[in-house]
């Protein structure tokens, strides 16, 4: 009896062993390459910064991460909350929200579109939608400016037209970072969306309709507690790199205004206190998790009642 | 020109004792992008049998970086005024003597020797220029020769302004502007520095490295420019100028250092000695519109280049110009936190 056993847990060991040999390229490469790397960084957040870049290496010091949320007064001693980086983390969050509600306003209708279209037609369509992903993000992001520009199409068409006598100013202007995130985006809302839609019974949102459900309450009632999941994943998958944006608003934007990766650069590049800027990435980052746990959260909650 | 090259060709077999002239191979510059003409890499290529790589980058700080890591293989940098002295206290340049090579008797002696490299004993000139301000007459037709264009914009200019986001140009700017000292800590300056800048800045368009393209099609109007690059934009479209502020402005110099690992020493050798002749630093200047501090290239160059105003610095703006250093990493702190403020 105790051999049986004894066999049997030599063979679970044995299993356990193989199974971790396996898996061990796998936990090395995830260990390399994503882990390594913050650790690099969260290391270097906590270094003494060196006089031109760099850090002093195994010199700590809290100084980077008290930087992040507070300031020393330009011209005195006081200590005070870092207005300079709260305002640029709150435009970067703001400039975000808003490019996820507008990219949901545009995302919603196409998806629907797509999903209401017969089957045989709707991988053209979604072919379509992906076509601008063939595409460097820089040079979309150049493509768009030629839209907006003073000289750029929009403008000429709005001036030969007669709607505007001069120019409107779109380019350097929040306005404009966030349309060009809106667009470089959008694919990213209407995936999910369309994949949830896709799966929705329409002969409900018809039973609905049968049973004198207005449109708006159907669509309230019916549709979008159904593809609540694709809603949230679509807002997660724009919020998170619209937080994280650099080339747009340092090409559209230009340069005027920082946002968050705007700002890390800068504390690498001119400002030469990378402990700084680790401890801006490693803020960058946690906000990220903090997004994603409420979706992973919210996604669960949805799916249970979806089963209850 | 034929008898010319054969002289200077001729000129560096002799100098063969100091540089060891036989040197097949490879060599490496590490440059800033747009910068390094290539006619002279060919020219270079063909008289010493070498393969040169050309890497660019766009930033100091981004080549320190790389540097600093090591194993980058390159042979050849080429640092600026401002961060040279971080290069040479970090050990990571080699002592190549350039004031010891055969051309070296071309430099003019005014960039003998500069704070940076005191004698020259790392590093050759390769081109200088000022920052100043570009301003399209046909919208302003004032003088052009003020700091004032970007600080305090007449009417015309408002929304039309591009800053050119060098943290350190646009302060030293703006405290010449106030009087100061450039990398001064008086507070008095550096308060009314900080108000003017968040006064200011809403009536730019943008903070962008300057597009010659977005001067012509008319997106900006006026802004800080480098000199070289003002002298594109007016090629382009004449109605631009170049002004020198009056109230100060930074020179700046771009220097060429061998690397301290550098993997083709001798060639890196060759290449500081190569540039220092006349007619090879007056080809740099041709492709990128800059003076290269290497006396007699003016007879090299088109007569365009050598009378242009944005190179040629006009006697009555001299006394303004300042040349460039780099602030005590204490004042690029402050700095910083400065500009952090004002682009919130």
């Amino acid at each position: 009896m105790s051999k049986a056993q004894d066999i049997i847990k030599a063979a679970e060991r044995r299993d356990l062993r193989s199974r971790w040999l396996l898996s061990a390229p796998s936990l090395l490469i995830i260990f390399v390459a994503a882990i390594g790397p913050l650790a690099v960084v969260v290391l270097y957040s906590f270094m003494v910064k060196g006089d031109y870049g760099d850090v002093k290496y195994w010199q700590f010091s809290g100084e980077g991460w008290f930087s992040v949320l507070f300031e020393r007064g330009l011209f005195d001693d006081s200590i005070s909350l870092a207005d300079a980086h709260l305002s640029i983390l709150w435009r970067s969050v703001k400039i975000s929200i808003i490019t996820t509600i507008v990219t949901l306003i545009i995302g919603f209708p196409t998806a629907y579109f797509i999903a209401t279209r017969p089957p045989n037609r709707r991988d053209l369509w979604l072919f379509l939608i992906t076509i601008p992903f063939w595409t460097n993000l820089l040079i979309r992001t150049f493509a768009i400016q030629e839209v907006f520009r003073n000289e750029g199409v929009l403008n000429t068409a709005l001036i030969r037209t007669g709607l505007l006598e001069k120019p409107l100013q779109i380019m350097f202007t929040d306005g404009a970072i966030l349309l060009g995130i809106a667009y470089v985006y959008l694919p990213l809302m209407v995936l999910p969306l369309y994949a949830s839609l896709e799966k929705f019974d329409f002969r409900l949102a018809e039973a609905a309709s049968d049973l004198y459900a207005k449109p708006g309450r159907v669509l309230r009632r019916i549709i979008l507690p159904m593809v609540k999941p694709g809603l949230i994943a679509g807002s997660i998958l724009v919020f998170i790199p619209s937080l994280g944006a650099y080339v747009t608003p340092r090409v559209l934007g230009g340069g005027k205004h920082l946002m968050l990766g705007n700002l890390i650069e800068l504390q690498f590049g001119q400002g030469r206190n990378w402990p700084l800027g680790s401890a801006l990435s490693i803020s960058l980052t946690a906000i990220v998790m903090l997004s994603l746990l409420v979706y992973v959260r919210a996604s669960s909650k949805s799916g249970a009642r979806s089963h209850g | 020109m034929r008898t010319h090259l054969t002289a200077a060709v001729s000129a560096l077999a002799l100098c063969s004792s100091l540089t060891s002239a036989h040197a097949e191979g490879v060599l490496n510059i590490f440059n800033w992008g747009e910068y390094t003409s290539p006619e002279l890499i060919a020219k270079f290529e063909a008289t010493y049998d070498v393969k040169v790589t050309l890497t660019d980058y766009d930033s100091n700080d981004t080549a320190l970086a790389k540097a600093r890591q090591g194993g980058s293989g390159f042979d050849i940098v080429v640092p600026s005024s401002t961060s040279l002295h971080i290069w040479i206290d970090e050990g990571l340049l080699l002592e190549s003597r350039p004031d010891q090579m055969e051309n070296f008797k071309h430099v003019d002696p005014r960039w003998v020797d500069v704070p940076f490299d005191p004698g020259r004993h790392y590093s050759v000139p390769w081109q200088w220029g000022t920052t100043g301000v570009s301003v399209n007459t046909a919208v302003y037709s004032g003088d052009p020769n003020t700091s004032a264009i970007f600080l305090d914009p007449p009417p015309e200019l408002v929304g039309k302004i591009n800053v050119i986001p060098e943290m350190l140009d646009v302060m030293d700017l703006t405290i010449k502007y106030f009087g100061g000292e450039s990398c001064t800590t008086d507070e008095e300056v550096l308060k009314k520095v900080h108000a003017k800048l968040v006064e200011a800045k809403p009536k730019w368009v943008a903070m962008d490295y300057p597009s010659i393209e977005k001067y012509t099609a008319g997106d900006y109007a006026g802004g800080t420019n480098w000199s070289g690059g003002a002298f594109r934009i007016r090629v382009e479209a004449p109605e631009f100028v170049y002004g020198y502020p009056k109230e100060g402005y930074p020179i700046w110099m771009d220097n060429v250092a061998v690397l301290a690992a550098a993997p083709n020493v001798e060639n890196a050798k060759l290449f500081q000695n190569f540039i220092m002749d006349p007619e090879n630093a007056a080809l740099i200047s041709i492709y990128a519109r800059y003076a290269n501090g290497i006396m007699g290239s003016e007879a090299f160059m088109p007569e365009d280049m050598t009378s242009a105003p944005e190179v040629a610095v006009p006697e009555e703006f001299l006394a303004a110009g300042e040349f460039s250093v780099a602030c005590p990493p204490e004042v690029n702190d402050l700095y910083t936190r400065i500009w952090t403020d004002v682009l919130k």
